[in-house]
């Protein structure tokens, strides 16, 4: 290997550092950084250049606070204009089969080479069962992807189970469980479902369905205080 | 997992399912008003832009083909609204917004000691960036992407996401040599 060869992957790594710290290389090229890391001090010392950088980046992206609700209720105030959308309910069974096919692992599919035959059958019931249950399972399709059921479970688990006033809410991440208890109890709310990803609870407003009005007024004044951090209406 | 989630939301809500919309926007509405604001450097249009931002995933939604991370999806729509609100805008109104934005971020209850805090002097030098440098500094540093995702939000090959990223560190180096810190690189 030439001097000019010697220095190309040095450049290369170096280019590769800010991933590095960020912790979105892949696993193979982490690993040549962290060796190049152990045996160039010169480098290490970049990367002490880059790891600084990446912190106040961070930091300075925190301090940019977030929009007013005001963002959400124009986003949703477009949609409600949006003309309204039909459910998804068409026989999709092109992407079916091959949500079918994308499940089975690789371990599967060697097994299910070794015994052609027997797969064969099970597809045949597979598809067979798929024409057939088509009709009772079509209300939780959606024309683009299939569902997977446990976010499904989850996402249903915050729609409407009973009666009362709901809300969905996302505390501050510097609340403490004390400072939620305390909150709840203040407020009359309870959880009733959560959290999903993204930190977001259910909570029950009140025992009995609330005008929109005046859920709203509640919603509002719940969002003055400090330990929310999102907190919209819901059903 | 967190990836897994969003694909499943964004199905739900090309079945015009309005609490994953709800759902989808609590968990990424303000990294995604963050990224524009450093781009456009104004909140009022980065609140605006973010709800048309959210519009478009509400539209696009069943176009999605899940070849990228929602978040990368998302991001490559809110470049794309910044950019032309930015165009939108004259060069008058820019320079006097930029000018007032870099003050603001001076001014914040550190100021007194920023002028000796070389993580304050750092910060206010990514403020002064070229909207270039920022975006991919911010997409690496703050969002979290990968060579892959920034090429795809950015539209550049990945080799020159690479080399723009060596550069906006470079002139980060040239703006704290310029505040009199000497990293002593490039």
């Amino acid at each position: 290997m030439n001097t000019m060869n010697k220095e190309a992957p040095e450049h290369d790594v170096e280019e590769l550092l800010p991933w590095h710290a960020a912790g979105t290389l892949s696993r193979r090229d982490s690993q040549r950084v962290e060796q190049a890391l152990a045996e160039d001090p010169e480098l290490a010392r970049r990367y002490a250049l880059v790891r600084e950088e990446l912190g106040e980046t961070i930091h300075l992206n925190e301090t940019l606070g977030a929009p007013s609700a005001r963002a959400m209720e124009a986003l949703f105030a477009k949609i409600d204009a949006e003309p309204a959308r039909k459910p998804a309910v068409s026989l999709n069974l092109g992407a079916r089969f091959s949500g079918f096919f994308a499940s089975l692992t690789p371990r599967k599919l060697a097994w299910s080479a070794s015994a052609g035959a027997f797969v064969l059958l099970l597809q045949a019931g597979v598809i067979a069962n798929l024409v057939l249950i088509e009709p009772q399972q079509a209300h939780y399709e959606t024309a683009s992807a299939p569902l997977r059921a446990p976010l499904n479970s989850k996402l249903r688990s915050l729609t409407p189970q009973a009666e009362g006033a709901f809300a969905l809410v996302r505390f501050a991440p510097q609340a403490s469980f004390d400072d939620i208890n305390k909150f709840l109890e203040a407020n009359k709310l309870s959880i009733v479902a959560g959290p999903v990803p993204g930190g977001l609870y259910k909570v029950r407003v009140s025992d009995s369905a609330l005008p929109r009005d005046e859920l709203g007024r509640i919603v509002t004044k719940l969002r003055e205080n400090k330990l929310v951090g999102f907190i919209v209406t819901t059903q | 997992m967190q990836t897994t989630s969003d694909e499943v939301l964004i199905a739900r809500i090309a079945g015009g399912d309005r609490l994953a919309m709800q759902v989808l926007f609590a968990r990424h509405h303000v990294r995604v008003y963050r990224f524009v604001l450093r781009l456009v450097r104004n909140e009022s249009t980065a609140e605006d832009l973010i709800s048309d931002v959210f519009l478009d995933v509400w539209r696009q939604a069943g176009k999605f083909e899940g070849r990228s991370a929602v978040s990368t999806w998302m991001l490559s729509i809110a470049r794309f609204k910044a950019l032309s609100a930015l165009r939108r805008r004259t060069e008058e109104e820019l320079d006097d917004e930029t000018a007032e934005q870099i003050e603001d971020h001076a001014d914040d209850p550190e100021t007194a000691l920023a002028k000796k805090d070389k993580g304050a002097v750092l910060r206010e030098c990514l403020t002064k960036l070229s909207a270039e440098h920022r975006e991919v500094i911010d997409l690496v540093y703050y969002h979290e992407k990968s060579v892959e995702e920034v090429a795809e939000i950015v539209g550049i090959p990945e080799a020159t996401v690479k080399t723009r990223m060596f550069y906006a560190r470079k002139k980060i180096s040239e703006l704290l040599k310029e505040q009199g810190i000497d990293r002593g690189w490039p």
